[in-house]
């Protein structure tokens, strides 16, 4: 299976919401519907991002760690669609807005947070930047763990009353970052 | 991005709408036949066979008390909804809510009154002039629509059943039937719905009882086939499918406040100026609106209701 695939099925969201957004279907309060629906795969992306490298284990094939920067880069795309739908939408630009939200509203803060972080990861995910940082590169991307972390406490903190979303996205970003924390362990388990 | 479609109020003769009892007699006899066997011939349930369509109304437009604002369209008004008892999204109840059986339905009254029982919904509705009254409509999350209701003034109907002295408030509950509601059987909020009024805020002639919007009967995701509309409180204030009303001498339990007491008070009046724990109230999105606008104090009704709460500190008592 080529990267092509992988290309298309991380881009396929994105083109279904363009599709809506010509046929008047992003429901009667779009900036909302696009708003969720760009943050949902920004953090579904983050968990197939860090689901590679368990794959990659169970398969045994190299093909999975291949794709970790591209899904990696994607569920940024989502999260920049996010964040700028709020930033243009519900702040209209207004950064003291944009100010006073981080200070009063402790979900706002994470998920800036995340986004930062993951502008960050972004920025240092080329070829250069990896020979650049050699073994800090391997250090700062771990923070990709943090990222998915932050998104799900996020959602969590963002919902009105139904948690049964952001405690499942809790419940795989928990699995994958214990896959990672016990390698060994893990490794027992696959063999 | 949709724009908002200005409505065309086409008006109807009166001469060519069914009163709602007749209508609703009407239904009766239909469903009977036509109803049970179109839904065999389609191969629904009575899931389905069940839901009543929306259907014509008699009402006069009070001009009086609407807003010139132009209405949302109906299939805004119709699908977007917060209403748990049939999911959390907002395209739930709209899916969703045709399992709930509005015929027959009755209506318990009680507390501290002198007239108490249960009244079939054709009792509780005789007598009463429908009118048409154009509210805003603001949602606790922020969002708002235009409405036009059909309903009646709550407080007419409270005064036949003859409050006693000791009726300070009046609390409200939603039917509890997982079956028909099937959001009941999360246990997302501890159902039934309750709400509550004081007494003189029902009794305000703005606070009205809904059994249509646009004309027609309610569809099953916008409360039928009773619900209240207080249009200068957040709209979980406007509980829908009533199934009990009571007269009570203390402040009532109401689901937001025992869920999240922190969040959500008692009163729950649109303030611009006290913000929810995790966003904003200053300004909303009205559907169909990309930018926002302001909110405004009592959800713009401020001339009308401010007087009710003269003294007390609207940051207190949220």
């Amino acid at each position: 299976m080529s990267a092509a695939v992988v290309f298309a099925a991380c881009l396929a969201p994105f083109l279904r919401l363009a599709w809506l957004a010509c046929h008047a279907g992003l429901s009667p309060n779009p900036v909302a519907f696009v708003e969720h629906r760009t943050g949902d795969w920004a953090i579904n992306l983050l968990c197939a991002a860090l689901a590679l490298r368990p794959l990659a284990r169970l398969t045994g094939s190299s093909w999975f760690m291949k794709r970790r920067r591209m899904v990696g880069l994607f569920a940024f795309f989502y999260a920049c669609l996010h964040f700028t739908t709020y930033l243009v939408f519900d702040l209209e630009f207004d950064l003291g807005q944009l100010a006073e939200d981080l200070v009063k509203r402790r979900y706002i803060l994470v998920g800036f947070s995340a986004f930062l972080l993951m502008a960050a990861l972004a920025a240092t995910s080329t070829d250069g930047m990896i020979r650049r940082l050699r073994k800090n590169w391997q250090r700062l991307h771990r923070l990709v763990y943090a990222c998915a972390v932050l998104a799900v406490v996020h959602y969590w903190w963002l919902v009105k009353k139904d948690h049964h979303w952001p405690a499942i996205y809790g419940v795989a970003v928990g699995s994958l970052l214990g896959c990672r924390l016990l390698p060994s362990f893990w490794r027992k388990v696959v063999v | 991005m949709r724009f908002r479609k200005r409505a065309s109020p086409t008006p109807i003769p009166a001469s060519e709408i069914t009163p709602y009892e007749t209508y609703l007699s009407r239904r009766e006899l239909l469903a009977g036949g036509t109803g049970i066997a179109l839904g065999a011939a389609l191969g629904f349930g009575a899931r389905h066979a069940a839901a009543e369509a929306p259907a014509p109304l008699a009402y006069v437009r009070n001009a009086a008390l609407s807003v010139s604002e132009p209405p949302n369209s109906y299939q805004d008004i119709t699908t977007y909804n917060n209403f748990y008892e049939f999911g959390t999204d907002k395209s739930d109840p709209a899916a969703r809510a045709q399992s709930l059986r509005t015929r027959p339905w009755s209506v318990s009254v009680g507390g501290e009154a002198e007239v108490t029982g249960t009244f079939p919904l054709e009792d509780i509705l005789k007598g009463h002039a429908l009118e048409e009254r154009v509210y805003r409509f603001r949602c606790v999350e922020a969002w708002s629509m235009v409405i036009p209701w059909v309903g009646f003034p709550l407080g007419d109907l409270l005064k036949r059943f003859k409050p006693t002295s000791r009726a300070k408030y009046v609390a409200f509950k939603t039917l509890y039937d997982p079956k028909q509601m099937p959001g009941q059987s999360v246990r997302i909020l501890d159902w039934p719905y309750v709400e509550g009024l004081r007494m003189d805020e029902a009794m305000h002639p703005l606070t009205l009882l809904a059994v249509g919007l646009y004309g027609k009967t309610l569809p099953n995701q916008n409360g039928a086939p009773l619900r209240l509309v207080v249009p200068w409180k957040y709209g979980f204030k406007s509980i829908k499918s009533i199934v009990r009303i009571r007269l009570v001498s203390h402040q009532p339990p109401t689901t937001w406040n025992e869920t999240a007491p922190d969040e959500y008070g008692f009163y729950s009046n649109v303030n611009p100026n006290v913000d929810h724990p995790r966003w904003s109230q200053a300004r909303e999105r009205r559907l169909g609106e990309l930018w926002k606008r302001k909110t405004l104090l009592f959800n713009g009704y401020e001339s009308e209701v401010a007087g009710l709460y003269k003294g007390m500190d609207l940051r207190v008592y949220r």
